[in-house]
């Protein structure tokens, strides 16, 4: 792991990561994580789906960031995830993190220009890549995010212990490095032909977690 | 197809890209830097009401938005638009996570959010006031997002608040001690408070306050016009 991966994963890196839960919020106020013991089938989900996404397109970004590709090539990145993501709300939240990772990131790190240039407002996992330059480590990096932000979410707003719940995302550590090896194996295709896991619940929660709570109090912006 | 499109039901998810912003590739259009003042402080000092006497003190001479960081209903928007002359367009809610410090210091990226969206929907705007969430008395602004602070303790909090300290205390911009019409009725001897908060401050200023005495917080409304001119 390289230093800029472990920037980027550290929770805090001042990207605006910690106003979301990725769908956690939701699932709590619908019940159905209220117990510890329900949190590790709802983090092995989201990773190898949402999770999985995201690094198969962090994998691809860094895998175009490496080889200079021309200004078209991270439209078509962006298009595609899209259309990955059918949720609106969800892909509101992956561009809310994906601006404000550009937005720490462009200070630190200049290279992430070519990008800005043409999707000031990239999806999180686009820019990461960017970043990152480097395919496995740049899907690890958005894998590793796509737990430990619904985990720190879980003990925010049940009250976990932060203990156990440090164990359950460790726990994750095998399905981690397997996420980031399948991702870091497609770094190199077409955008058109990247895989397409998806989790209609978490579509479906997202978009119901906008809609809900537009009346209510909502601590978390997705 | 928007969620709901009057046949008598609803689509769970709307696949409508219209049906709130649509995706942006492009950059915003370049707007003006309002001035920003964050307004911080314990739960309960006061720090909506202020934000409201400061909207209706100023609003008619100075171009002004808000981004609110407390838990954020319709109740509070319409407490807003009701005490002040401020319509909705120009409130912005952020959600801080359960974090509320977190996102007005160490990572203000949702408050930059904010800012700059209401800077786009109105580029002639001059002032942005920030209002954070109830927290203790460590949480300050970061300087990268508020331009000056205020710091709001009540009298009901206790007389030795000033005393106790803390960032709040100590560092922010103006000190403002507020209810004080009711000190008498909590044991607070004003006396101390204000010398514990100019002994803490040195040459900072305090200002003390009842907004039911003085509903437009004259005092505080003087100081933000100074700032900003």
């Amino acid at each position: 792991m390289d230093a800029v991966s472990l920037l980027l994963a550290d929770s805090r890196f001042p990207g605006g990561g910690h106003v979301h839960s990725g769908g956690l919020e939701e699932v709590v106020s619908r019940k159905l994580v209220t117990a510890e013991r329900d949190l590790p089938g709802f983090l092995h989900g989201r990773l190898w789906t949402a999770g999985l996404l995201g690094a198969v397109f962090a994998a691809a970004s860094a895998h175009a960031a490496r080889r200079g590709v021309r200004s078209g090539h991270w439209l078509r990145l962006d298009a595609e995830f899209d259309a990955r993501t059918p949720s609106h709300a969800q892909r509101e939240a992956s561009r809310a993190q994906g601006r404000g990772t550009a937005r720490a990131g462009r200070l630190a790190w200049p290279v992430v220009r070519d990008l800005l240039a043409v999707t000031p407002r990239p999806h999180h996992p686009i820019v990461v890549g960017a970043l990152s330059g480097r395919p496995r480590e740049a899907a690890l990096t958005v894998a590793y995010l796509a737990v430990s932000g619904p985990a720190s979410a879980a003990v925010r707003l049940l009250g976990f212990d932060p203990l156990n719940v440090n164990a359950m995302v460790a726990a994750l550590a095998p399905e981690l490095d397997a996420v980031a090896d399948e991702a870091a194996g497609t770094a190199g295709v077409d955008p058109s032909a990247l895989p397409a896991p998806a989790a209609p619940a978490l579509d479906l929660f997202a978009e119901a977690h906008l809609r809900h709570h537009k009346e209510e109090v909502r601590l978390f912006a997705s | 197809m928007p969620a709901e499109h009057g046949h008598g039901h609803v689509h769970p998810v709307s696949f409508d890209p219209t049906e709130s912003e649509p995706d942006r590739y492009e950059a915003a259009p370049s707007h003006g830097r309002a001035y920003r003042i964050g307004i911080g402080g314990p739960v309960g000092s006061g720090k909506t009401a202020l934000v409201a006497a400061l909207c209706r003190a100023l609003g008619d001479e100075i171009n002004l938005a808000v981004v609110t960081n407390d838990i954020y209903t319709t109740e509070d928007a319409d407490f807003l638009r009701r005490a002040g002359v401020l319509d909705a367009a120009r409130i912005e809610a952020v959600q801080t996570g359960a974090c509320p410090h977190t996102a007005i210091r160490d990572d203000i990226t949702a408050n930059l959010d904010a800012v700059e969206r209401l800077e786009e929907r109105f580029p002639e705007l001059e002032l942005v006031i920030i209002e954070s969430g109830g927290d203790n008395l460590t949480a300050v602004f970061s300087r990268g997002l508020a331009d000056s602070q205020v710091f709001v303790v009540d009298v009901a909090g206790g007389d030795k608040v000033p005393r106790k300290g803390g960032p709040g205390v100590t560092t922010a911009d103006l000190l403002v001690i507020n209810k004080i019409d009711i000190a008498h009725l909590v044991n607070a001897d004003m006396a101390v408070m204000t010398s514990d908060a100019h002994r803490m401050r040195g040459e900072l200023p305090v200002i003390t306050q009842s907004l039911v005495d003085t509903p437009d917080a004259p005092d505080v409304a003087d100081w933000v016009r100074k700032q900003i001119r």
